[in-house]
């Protein structure tokens, strides 16, 4: 099996034929995941290792749904989020935690998707900018970006987006300085960021008339 | 693409300590800088044991004596957000919150924070240089605009930990698990110059791993301050910083530690200077005298005689602030 062809893809929920594949064709996670849950009630049982050509089974939630997927333990939660899951909304860019392209929120705090194992997000939360769909229809932040002009090539707009979405989710009425503070890691390389703080700041309106 | 390497969670500090043992094994707490070093090749490793698991690892608790015990795996978000630290320890509050971007420091832990590998860039370049056990410090001839102005010696890296530096001026206790059990160490006797050990940049013997960071209880009349010059005002390493720790009574001051950071392969305690403080009032002559007095003995590279200037003006800022 070519664990980074991205045809390999569980695009649903639950047990795909493709997901159930991977599973039989790693081997041995049923009995992994027995040991681990064994372990959890007596302590001196042994650690769950996953070897470096292994895969580990992880459940990840990722935008309300509950995900179960077998990962590599080498891979970022961004390579899972596109290659494994085909949320591309999240972007690859300088895959080192320098630009915030790949901004998701874990918990509900902002992270960088790209400086995340996918090992670590198990039992964790993730929204993507997908998530902040409501239906067909934008988002309060998202439609705030599109109302004031918040981007020109639009690349890091998801990461912006996601980064406004997590620091209003903490402070529902930011003062400028904190919407300041709030993209301090997220790079434009177009500069648009005056737009990016207005947008913010509508954002913060619309959320606020919606509630 | 990262090189494969194995993975395993740890229950506890114990069995952390067991599985850190083994050859090449890195531990993971926010991760953030062992990515970076994993997908630079800056090293490689056999295993990633995550410490994420351990709860004893992390929290905020104030001790019977009115200091603070922090977890190593406390995320630095946390810390800046901690109304006690806030309040008692404003430089460790300032420092934390100077610490790379919003994501970074939800991420990043203060254990992590103070173990982090340089950011020479021959260093997490190619170079097969002297901190990863090659011949040469290619610093030395090369461009040393970010590197040392004390303590340099085989290898000029500066230390990258902004709350190292706020944390020596604070006089934490570094607690430490290993193989041959727990210990605890002053945070000046933590960090390494590289004339006594040229590849690791603190104590930590092969398996051992930060469990906890203590703070003394402030003592009445103490002030403290984290100042950071960089060029980046946004998100960035600090080209010079300086924490200063100083306790005033009755206008006097009876107690100072300053503390230059960006400016040493560890952070660089000034005792001279903090000498000239005492028995003195903070006032504008003193702060002007102290920080040139802080600056005494640096011997600039060729390419990094600004840091003196810069070093000098961030500890002006920070006695400043508290004069």
């Amino acid at each position: 099996m070519d664990s980074h062809d991205p045809h390999d893809t569980p695009h649903d929920a639950g047990v795909s034929r493709r997901g159930f594949l991977t599973s039989v064709s790693t081997g041995a996670i049923g009995v992994v995941s027995a040991a681990h849950l064994a372990a959890s009630t007596a302590n001196e049982a042994p650690p769950d290792m996953t070897a470096a050509d292994g895969q580990r089974a992880v459940t990840i939630t990722v935008n309300g749904e509950a995900r179960r997927l077998s990962v590599e333990p080498r891979w970022s939660l961004l390579f899972v989020l596109r290659e494994r899951l085909g949320l591309t909304a999240t972007k690859t860019s300088c895959e080192r935690g320098e630009c915030g392209a790949c901004t998701v929120l874990i918990d509900g705090e902002t992270r960088y998707a790209c400086m995340t194992l996918a090992v670590e997000a198990d039992g964790h939360a993730v929204t993507t900018l997908e998530g902040l769909m409501q239906g067909e229809a934008l988002g309060p932040v998202q439609r705030a970006f599109a109302e004031e002009d918040g981007l020109q090539c639009g690349f890091c707009t998801p990461g912006q987006i996601m980064a406004v979405e997590g620091l209003l989710q903490k402070t529902p009425a930011p003062t400028i300085d904190e919407v300041r503070e709030g993209v301090s890691g997220n790079l434009c390389r177009c500069g648009t960021y005056a737009h990016i703080f207005k947008a913010a700041q509508r954002a913060a309106e619309l959320k606020g008339a919606r509630s | 693409m990262i090189p494969p390497f194995a993975y395993v969670r740890a229950r506890s500090i114990d069995e952390a300590v067991a599985l850190l043992a083994r050859p090449e094994s890195r531990p993971a707490a926010g991760a953030t800088d062992l990515i970076g070093c994993l997908r630079d090749e800056v090293f490689t490793a056999k295993a990633v044991v995550s410490l994420g698991g351990i709860e004893a690892m992390t929290g905020i608790a104030e001790t019977a004596d009115g200091g603070l015990r922090i977890g190593a795996l406390t995320s630095l978000t946390t810390i800046v957000k901690h109304a006690l630290v806030a309040g008692r320890y404003p430089a460790l509050a300032q420092a934390a919150a100077s610490v790379a971007s919003p994501q970074l420091r939800n991420q990043g832990t203060l254990g992590g924070n103070l173990c982090q590998r340089p950011r020479c860039w021959f260093f997490r370049g190619g170079y097969d240089c002297a901190r990863k056990a090659g011949d040469t410090c290619y610093a030395m001839q090369g461009d040393n605009r970010y590197h040392c102005v004390f303590g340099g010696s085989t290898c000029l890296i500066v230390h990258p930990s902004d709350t190292a530096t706020a944390l020596t001026a604070l006089d934490a206790i570094v607690s430490i698990a290993g193989p041959k059990g727990t210990r605890s160490v002053p945070i000046q006797q933590f960090f390494v110059l590289p004339e006594k050990d040229m590849t690791h940049e603190n104590v930590l013997a092969p398996g051992e791993l930060v469990t906890t960071i203590s703070l003394p209880a402030p003592r009445a009349g103490l002030v403290s301050v984290y100042r950071k010059a960089r060029a980046r005002a946004s998100w960035d390493f600090a080209l010079a910083a300086c924490a200063a720790a100083i306790t005033i009574e009755q206008g006097k001051v009876t107690a100072a530690r300053i503390v230059l950071g960006a400016a040493a392969p560890i952070p660089w305690r000034v005792e001279g200077a903090e000498r000239m403080l005492i028995g003195r009032r903070l006032d504008e002559p003193t702060r002007a005298r102290v920080a040139a007095a802080a600056l005494n003995g640096a011997t600039p590279l060729e390419h990094n005689a600004y840091k003196v200037a810069m070093l000098r003006g961030v500890v002006s800022e920070a006695l400043g602030s508290i004069g």
